[in-house]
């Protein structure tokens, strides 16, 4: 399956090359890319944050010393381009990862760009190394480099990351938006506040509310690049009002993902000549508190698994737009999730709803409870509609296993603090995961001790199989493995996910060059390709 | 008079004085604080890194510390900094004051004009078609809640005109801002319109049936005379009561009208402010509104005086 899936990529790699050398004579300098922002983005920081309010709009002002190639649509190992680092090589035991670095590379402030920078990025920022003066507030991306063990540069062109254990996938990780080289000179406060990059657009000024506003890096090492002259976002709060402004042709794009499939029929009927690309949103997944009895009881987790009706929330919520998935996201926009054929084994995921209640029912009974004794639960969740509409069918859903749920609706801006606490019984939750890659997901969402592993699942022999998936440099065999680690994460209720959110992009048709990442949300938006046909 | 002066300064500064304990207080009651909100957006909580955030921000101090710490910084024009933006405040705030009061001020205005003259004709014009129409429209004026019709506005624009009558970048001139504004400004004034209409009509027509309008007429004044300089004049004391009301009323209808056609002020700012808990920000913003609900009241008060030759303070 794997192989069948890299064809796909390949195909659409080649398809993009096609098309990108048919147009690259068209390809005009100049303009200014208006586009539209949800919201205030929370800082700038990108290291900082979890969210792609800051990471779509700041991802230009900074590199990676690896990215995705900007014109293929899925992410996967075999589309990582070089960035700041011209080459990598792995040393014979793997536990080495050597990159050569591009020379003459200069930061925003004319400061010239090394080794040091590498390095106090990742050995004194992210994995906490560095002190006060390099000391990040937040740093929610630290699972992902549990398995770094040392960064050592040789010159200034040349850094080694050094692994506990082979992570032949730790490429993908490097390669994603959320992982930028930062500047050793500037404060996190600065970066947070104005940052600074060696990316093609520089950072001008930040308005809370209004805009935040972007030039070009005339200095960029990349010759030619970026083709437009700014980029500016409006800030716009109100969903009508942007969604509206967009059609009226106010705006060159929307903002990432933003519109839902209602909104995105409604753009296309309003304005036929926009261009909408589909891509995978946030997966939507119930989180237990194993903590709190009777949670604490694999039987009842278990039959709230079984009772979830998957097919009928994707139906009443997106027409049947969103996609059945585990953990992973689902094909064909995600290169490791359950394949159609594959889901059928899944407990829970089988076409028969009725004949898994009848299951779970009996798994209920066993616990004591039945149609004379009721469990009683609050349904926790953030108090926005793409979180409330599914908490209700999932209060539904409980309905029919003897489990009477009431809706407990958390203002939003205190959610995770809400869950962190443990202070809940049953919530509704949103995932969106930075790199369409198991060792991301896992490590990020499932593992012992992660932060964000928000229902506390903890299972040694399932750390064993991460890290076994992980160390594997034959992807068949891994994507084989990953399948199986995904089933025992959803039937053991690990946080059992609903559906797959499909999100749409949307740009006016002279917008040109920019293509949407479709297996996440957070790696496409380099911007130093995209040119306006006007 | 002037002890009268004297009195409502006092009560204005022990109104604003008890608001600041009111404001510091609640604002300290919502479940929540900046830094959990800070980490919401990072997709976690770390217990060590949000004491030391706490710390960095002052918020570990006894509440009654930070409450002096604010009211001595503000005493001393020092507005601290927001939380979010790590600017000062005062420089988040100050471009965004203007914006907000002029859009208040064309609402404000927008209501008075509309409102005054056609109640007026309305209780002229009492039980003719005219006068239905009217009732009839500052009915609807009442009922349409202002995002509902700020955004009926909007669709109808796109529909009709493909454009969109929203703030974009700052405007160029005078005519520019008064073409940008002219419409927030009607879709927020508009029930206010149809309150100060529909006051003025009863209002006008309860004084229309008195005597003194009577003998007016009787003594060959115009029907214009009589019923803008004899009429209007008295039927307008409740009025300005109302209108002195609307303005403080008004930030609420702002706060949805600035959302909706995106106009950068600090109506908008403030419900930002307070999802985000930045305290510097709410707890000066809420201040300065305090401080402009009593000064328009007072202005009001002193104003039923030059109305109404009745009236006098302090005697």
């Amino acid at each position: 399956m794997y192989g069948k899936k890299l064809a796909v990529v390949a195909a659409l790699s080649l398809f993009t090359a096609a098309l990108g050398a048919n147009v690259a004579y068209a390809q005009k300098s100049g303009g200014v890319l208006k586009a539209y922002h949800r919201g205030t983005p929370p800082s700038g920081s990108i290291h900082e944050e979890a969210t792609n309010s800051t990471l779509t709009p700041y991802m230009p002002v900074m590199n990676n010393l690896v990215m995705y190639d900007q014109s293929i649509a899925i992410n996967s190992l075999d589309t990582i381009v070089p960035d700041l680092a011209k080459s990598w090589s792995w040393s014979d035991d793997k536990l080495n990862l050597t990159f050569k670095l591009r020379e003459g590379v200069k930061w925003h402030d004319g400061k010239p760009f090394t080794s040091a920078d590498v390095k106090c990025t990742w050995w004194d920022l992210l994995l906490g190394n560095g002190g006060r003066k390099y000391k990040l507030r937040k740093n929610p991306r630290k699972a992902w480099y549990k398995n770094l063990k040392g960064v050592t540069t040789n010159g200034d062109h040349e850094v080694t990351f050094e692994f506990g254990r082979p992570q032949p996938a730790i490429l993908t990780l490097l390669a994603s938006g959320y992982s930028p080289v930062y500047p050793c000179h500037v404060s996190p406060k600065k970066m947070r506040t104005a940052p600074i990059g060696t990316g093609p657009f520089k950072f001008v000024k930040l308005k809370q509310n209004e805009s935040v506003k972007f030039t070009k890096n005339t200095d960029y090492w990349k010759k030619d690049r970026p083709y437009l002259d700014a980029i500016e976002w409006t800030i716009i709060k109100s969903r009508s009002t942007r969604v509206l402004a967009f059609i009226a042709g106010k705006f060159d794009m929307t903002f990432n993902a933003d519109l839902s499939v209602p909104l995105a029929q409604d753009v296309r009927a309003q304005a036929p000549t926009a261009v909408c690309e589909r891509v995978m949103g946030a997966s939507i997944n119930l989180i237990v508190n194993q903590a709190k009895p009777p949670f604490d009881n694999a039987n009842i987790r278990k039959a709230m698994v079984l009772t979830l009706d998957r097919k009928s929330a994707i139906q009443i919520l997106s027409k049947g737009e969103n996609r059945m998935g585990g953990a992973m996201s689902p094909p064909p926009q995600g290169v490791w999730g359950f394949t159609p054929e594959f889901i059928k084994t899944v407990a829970g995921f089988g076409p028969d709803v009725q004949a898994n209640r009848v299951e779970a029912r009996k798994l209920m009974e066993k616990e004591g409870y039945g149609p004379n004794n009721r469990l009683k639960v609050e349904v926790s969740t953030r108090n926005i509609a793409s979180y409330r509409d599914p908490a209700v069918l999932l209060i539904d859903y409980m309905k029919e296993i003897y489990i009477d749920g009431t809706l407990k609706t958390i203002e939003t801006s205190n959610w995770h603090a809400t869950v962190a606490r443990k202070d809940y019984m049953v919530g509704l939750n949103a995932t969106a995961v930075g790199v369409d890659d198991p060792d991301a997901n896992f490590f990020e969402n499932y593992s012992c001790g992660s932060q964000r592993n928000y229902t506390g699942y903890c299972k040694p022999e399932m750390e064993k199989l991460f890290v076994e998936q992980s160390m594997m440099s034959d992807q068949k065999a891994r994507a084989k493995l990953v399948l199986q680690i995904d089933k025992r994460l959803q039937e053991d209720a690990a946080r059992p996910i609903l559906y797959h959110n499909q999100n749409f992009t949307c740009k006016q048709a002279y917008v040109k060059g920019f293509v949407a990442h479709v297996n996440s949300l957070y790696n496409g938006w380099r911007m130093e390709d995209v040119w306006l046909d006007k | 008079m002037g002890t009268y002066l004297i009195k409502r300064f006092f009560l204005m500064l022990l109104t604003l004085l008890g608001m600041s304990v009111i404001i510091f207080v609640m604002l300290r009651l919502m479940p929540g604080n900046i830094v959990d909100i800070m980490f919401d957006s990072a997709g976690f909580v770390d217990p060590l890194e949000k004491a030391e955030i706490e710390k960095e921000l002052g918020l570990d101090r006894p509440i009654p510390v930070q409450y002096f710490d604010w009211i001595w910084g503000l005493m001393h024009w020092d507005l601290g900094f927001s939380y979010v933006s790590e600017m000062p405040a005062a420089e988040e705030l100050g471009p965004r004051i203007p914006i907000t009061a002029k859009l208040a001020i064309m609402a404000l205005g927008f209501s008075v004009l509309f409102g005054v003259p056609l109640g007026v004709i309305s209780a002229v014009k009492q039980d003719t078609a005219l006068d239905y129409t009217l009732r009839v429209i500052s009915l609807s004026g009442l009922s349409l809640p202002s995002f509902w019709l700020a955004l009926l506005i909007l669709m109808f624009s796109v529909a009709v005109f493909n454009d969109i009558p929203i703030y974009m970048e700052p405007p160029e001139n005078l005519l520019d801002e008064l073409l940008l504004f002219s419409i927030p400004a009607a879709a927020v004034g508009f029930r206010s319109s149809a309150l100060i209409m529909r006051l003025t009509r009863s209002s006008m027509l309860e004084v229309l049936r008195q005597d003194y309008i009577r003998t007016a007429r009787a003594k060959g004044a115009s029907e214009n005379s009589v019923n803008y300089s004899h009429a209007l004049k008295n039927a307008f004391l409740p009025v300005t009561t109302i209108i002195g009301i609307e303005a403080a009323f008004l930030i609420g209808g702002l706060i949805i009208t600035e959302t909706v056609f995106n106009i950068p002020g600090v109506a908008h700012f403030l419900v930002e402010a307070i999802l985000m808990r930045d305290y510097p920000i709410v707890q000066n913003l809420v201040m300065l509104i305090a401080l402009i609900v009593v000064t328009v009241n007072f202005i009001v008060d002193l104003t039923y005086g030059a109305l109404d030759p009745r009236i006098k303070y302090g005697s």
